[in-house]
């Protein structure tokens, strides 16, 4: 079980959050403007690293603010994404 | 003649005699004895039989390490595949032998399994020497300790300090099994199963304890090793620091006559601990050429002969096949003993499975002689640590390749060479792995089967490494270990559930009215965690007649339903009508106080999510109503979009589907109804019109009174808050004539509309054009080119092609023969038996309807809007029924009931 920093309740389990995949992945400023091809990448394509990814997850069971972490993805270490922390 | 001695045993309680059994026979034992050591103890040699051999087999081990001696717990509540090494015994404890796999008891176990949670700064695993000192030392910096060891007691001296320090909590009886992410242990406390009938009836059997820790400290210490040779397996044949163990813990002695073969240094020693408890030692063996003198000196001054360079090459079996002769090869040739016990060890193992589960690696050590833990896991937020002999290994331990068997095995001795003994694997299979071309550990494991049996390769795992490291010609370090995976031991599913099983399994989510359903005895139907009426059947009516009556008193009187688990979402905030302009397909900022629309929200594929209905309660508060099983999920998505897209809105969403109860009122009488219950309500067409709601005082409670329709018929919603849910009830039902009707009812009234219920008319794959419902789409938005979730996806070519499929409705061409859900649609007349048929679609939806006077059902169909009029047949296993294509809204098409 994954302990997840929070940035307003701080570490907790991970059965608390729900999972947002990649994050930075922001929604088109114009999706009229795009073509098939550009939209089906917003919609469908991630990144699926071997490493460090920055990721979202949402504190479903807890404050239910969504937050930015970057986790290893071979070997689980988390940490609190500084970008993130940043804007917050 | 009895094996236990006059004196001695560290555990026992000499003063407190108990009786066991085993298939029956009653065995003599003390409090503090394990079933190995009570069978020992009264010369009680056969536990078990090989699950394929069926060869006789005893105890080997006296631990976790233990691969042999397995039984069937058959008192209390039963138990398969009990180690008996670890079984302690209380009176009455009964077993029996197995052949290698036990059986689930019969029944279901009622005993009590708990769940613990605890979090500390240290957590120490393993009460030994090294372990207490770890523990103490942690205890001294003032911060929480937690101490797991899986004996009955801890043995060090400073026990007593460490249990009644403020900060330590040590836990006996309890074997770690999972290390997992984030310093997440999984521990198994066993509570009671060593009390019997004795055991307090409010404490919990077992405990699972969650652990979470800042930091890991393993003191597992070492699990010893054999060595191999032909027939290794029979009774009588065993680990040395077993044999010495049990002398010690249990007052035991292992046999009477015997020889010890050893490769280490503590190997010896247990030869010298057996020759002093009285076991006539014929020859000590050691696979060494030179060993510590003063070992060899002990060993003399006892008289006791030592052979240095030896190896076993087989044993004999009496005729029930236990151990009664040794074939020692010396540097003098092959001397045959008379024994009953055969002692070996080949080394001790570090118990790594914690630190290999937590992501450590390992590395073989020649000064070890085993697998010892080597780069740890590289998460350094979650520091973890090994102390103690898990870092070293046997004492003056060799690891030539003759420690692990004796090369010149023939292949029809090498079939009688166990390496596993559960699994009655040998080296011929080892041998057959590696001709069929298998040289990783991995694979050889999984084709052998050696290693996957309960006790996981503790016992000869690293030793089949080594055999297969000769078998290949390679070092051991290149053959490397498999992985360790949880659980260290097995662990009943009783005790994962816990008291998550039955009635509190899974929530159960009730309304307001819920007393009053229960009262009339109202079948009810999961939907969901809610439990909601079905049906309303009168005294010996089926649910067929009930639905049917139902239906009728909608269409033709009024009906009443409890509609209280409909998702409810305020939206607080000055740009809530900008917010749901973007997530739902339909025009909302506009919607006037006081006025009710219908929408459709979509995923960002253009894909209906869900349906429901927004309400203005005043400038800048809204209410959202969802499909009941999505009110969670469409909370989710609103906030999501609102935090992460669209920070810069003022909008705020709250949940309040529990807060209040709902009583839908539909049928052509229903506003007489509300009249009578809401006198100063103007209820007329002109002053509450369709999609309007209203604060109104209905029997004298604050209602909140919604104008719409999901039956097509003249209907209102009346929501009140959740307290009054039954009051409310009970009004609407005393109004006079008021038929209660269910969810099965509410499901057919819909579907004769044409109405669909997303997640069962739609799967992800739909539209709204799909369903049928393009007018849901703002013409505005589209016109004015605002954006709003999903409509990218909507324009794409693919979204519109003419033959996606489309709701449609069906009807049986003769009139009466019912349609099934889940139906395929294929060719009329297609025959069935030309698999692969071509199918165009299915059904979704399949009721019996009143109205009709047919059977009717709602349809997914290539196309389907452009095939109305046509006939197909709609198969149900396998049986054909003739339908024809209709318009979805088989029921009063022009919308001119809701009126009344």
């Amino acid at each position: 079980m994954l302990t997840l920093p929070c940035p307003f309740c701080g570490p907790r389990d991970e059965t608390e959050f729900g999972y947002g995949g990649e994050a930075g992945v922001a929604y088109p400023e114009r999706p009229a403007d795009l073509d098939d091809a550009a939209w089906a990448e917003y919609l469908f394509l991630r990144a699926n690293p071997r490493g460090w990814f920055t990721e979202r997850w949402v504190h479903r069971a807890g404050c239910r603010q969504w937050f930015t972490v970057r986790r290893h993805t071979v070997t689980n270490e988390v940490v609190p994404d500084a970008a993130a922390q940043e804007v917050r | 003649m009895s094996s236990r001695l006059p004196t001695g045993g560290t555990r026992l309680d000499r003063s407190r005699p108990v009786t066991i059994s085993i298939d029956g026979q009653d065995v003599p034992a003390f409090v503090g004895d394990t079933l190995a050591s009570a069978l020992l103890g009264s010369d009680v040699r056969l536990v078990s039989a090989g699950i394929y051999s069926g060869r006789p087999r005893g105890v080997m081990g006296v631990g976790a390490e233990e691969s042999n001696a397995f039984v069937q717990v058959t008192s209390g509540p039963g138990e398969p595949m009990v180690r008996a090494t670890e079984l302690e015994v209380h009176e009455g404890l009964s077993v029996e032998r197995i052949a290698g796999r036990g059986w689930l008891p019969e029944g279901i176990d009622h005993t009590r399994y708990d769940k613990v949670w605890a979090h500390c700064e240290v957590l120490v695993v393993g009460g030994g020497e090294a372990g207490v000192t770890a523990a103490l030392e942690a205890a001294a910096r003032g911060v929480r300790v937690v101490v797991c060891d899986d004996r009955p007691a801890l043995t060090d001296a400073r026990a007593g300090e460490l249990v009644s320090h403020p900060d330590v909590r040590v836990l006996t009886r309890t074997t770690v099994v999972g290390a997992h992410d984030h310093h997440h242990l999984v521990a198994v406390e066993r509570r009671t199963d060593h009390l019997g009938d004795d055991a307090p009836p409010d404490v919990a059997r077992r405990r699972l304890w969650h652990v979470k820790a800042a930091e890991v400290v393993l003191a597992t210490g070492t699990q010893e090793r054999p060595l191999v040779f032909p027939d290794n397996d029979r009774p009588g044949v065993m680990l040395a620091g077993a044999a010495a163990t049990y002398v010690r813990r249990y007052g035991v002695l292992p046999g009477h006559r015997g020889v010890v073969w050893v490769a280490h240094d503590d190997g010896l020693a247990d030869a010298v601990a057996l020759a002093d408890a009285g076991v006539e030692l014929l020859v000590v063996a050691d696979v060494r050429t030179t060993v510590t003198p003063a070992l060899a000196d002990a060993l003399a001054e006892r008289g006791v002969p030592l052979v240095l360079g030896a190896e076993v090459v087989g044993t004999d079996g009496d005729d029930d096949g236990f151990l009664y002769r040794v074939h020692l090869r010396g540097p003098d040739g092959v001397v045959v003993h008379d024994v009953d016990l055969l002692a070996v060890s080949g080394g001790l193992n570090p118990a790594v499975q914690l630190w290999s589960q937590a992501g450590g690696k390992l590395a073989w050590s020649t000064e070890a002689a085993g697998f010892v833990p080597a780069a740890p896991p590289p998460d350094a937020a979650y520091p973890l640590s090994v102390v103690g002999s898990a870092l070293t290994g046997a004492t003056g331990a060799v690891t030539a390749p003759a420690t692990f068997f004796c090369g010149d095995v023939d292949d029809a001795d090498a079939a009688r060479v166990y390496l596993d003994p559960q699994r009655d694997a040998t080296l011929a299979d080892v041998r057959h792995a590696h001709l069929a071309g298998l040289t990783s550990v991995e694979h050889v494991k999984r084709f052998t089967t050696i290693g996957t049996a309960s006790d996981q390769g503790r016992g000869f795992g690293v030793l089949t490494v080594g055999v297969l490291a000769q078998v290949l010609g390679r070092p051991v370090t290149e053959v490397g270990t498999t992985t360790y995976r949880p659980p260290y031991t097995p662990l009943p599913f009783g005790l994962l559930a816990g008291r998550d099983r039955g009635a509190l399994s899974d929530p159960v989510r009730v309304t307001a009215m819920h007393d009053r359903h229960l009262a009339a005895g109202v079948p009810l139907e999961d939907v969901g965690q809610w439990k909601r009426p079905w049906y309303f059947p009168q005294r010996g009516e089926s649910m067929h007649d009930a639905v049917l009556r139902e239906c009728r008193a909608v269409r033709e009187d009024v009906g009443m339903m409890d509609a209280s688990t409909l998702g409810k979402i305020v939206c607080h905030g000055a740009d809530v009508g900008e917010m749901l302009d973007r997530v739902y397909t339909g025009l909302m900022s506009s919607l006037k106080v006081g006025k009710v629309r219908y929408g459709v929200m979509c995923s960002p594929d253009g894909m209906v999510a869900d349906d429901g209905t927004v309400a203005r309660l005043s400038d800048d508060e809204w209410l959202l109503t969802t499909t009941t099983g999505n009110a969670a999920s469409v909370l989710d998505t609103l906030e999501e979009w609102q935090q992460t897209e669209w920070p810069d809105l003022d909008a705020r969403f709250t949940s309040v589907t529990e807060q209040w109860a709902v009583v839908a009122l539909a049928g052509p009488r229903s506003r007489d109804v509300l009249a009578g219950l809401a006198p100063d309500l103007d209820v007329s067409a002109e002053g509450f019109a369709f999609m309007e709601w209203r604060d109104a005082t209905v029997a004298g409670l604050p209602v909140r009174v919604m104008r719409i329709s999901f039956s097509g018929e003249l209907a209102y919603e009346l929501h009140v808050p959740a307290a009054w849910g039954g009051a409310l009830w009970d009004a609407v039902a005393s109004a006079g004539g008021v038929t209660p009707y269910g969810t099965e009812t509410m499901h057919v009234l819909r579907a004769e509309k044409g109405y669909p219920i997303v997640g069962q008319d739609t799967d992800g794959t739909v539209t709204p054009v799909d369903l049928g419902m393009a007018w849901a789409i703002s013409p505005k938005k589209v016109r004015e080119g605002r954006d709003f979730v999903g409509a990218r996806s909507l324009v794409r070519d693919e979204s519109n092609r003419p033959d996606r499929r489309h709701l449609v409705g069906l009807v049986p061409v003769d009139g009466s023969t019912a349609i099934a859900e889940g139906s395929q649609l294929v060719d009329a007349g297609a025959d069935l038996a030309a698999v692969p048929v071509p199918m165009h679609g299915h059904v979704t939806s399949a009721y019996a309807s009143v109205a009709l006077g047919t059977p009717f059902a709602l349809a997914l169909l290539d196309g389907g809007r452009d095939r109305l009029g046509e006939e197909l047949d709609a198969v149900d296993l396998r049986v054909p029924v003739r339908v024809r294509v209709t318009e979805p809204v088989p029921y009063d098409p022009e919308g001119e009931r809701r009126d009344g």
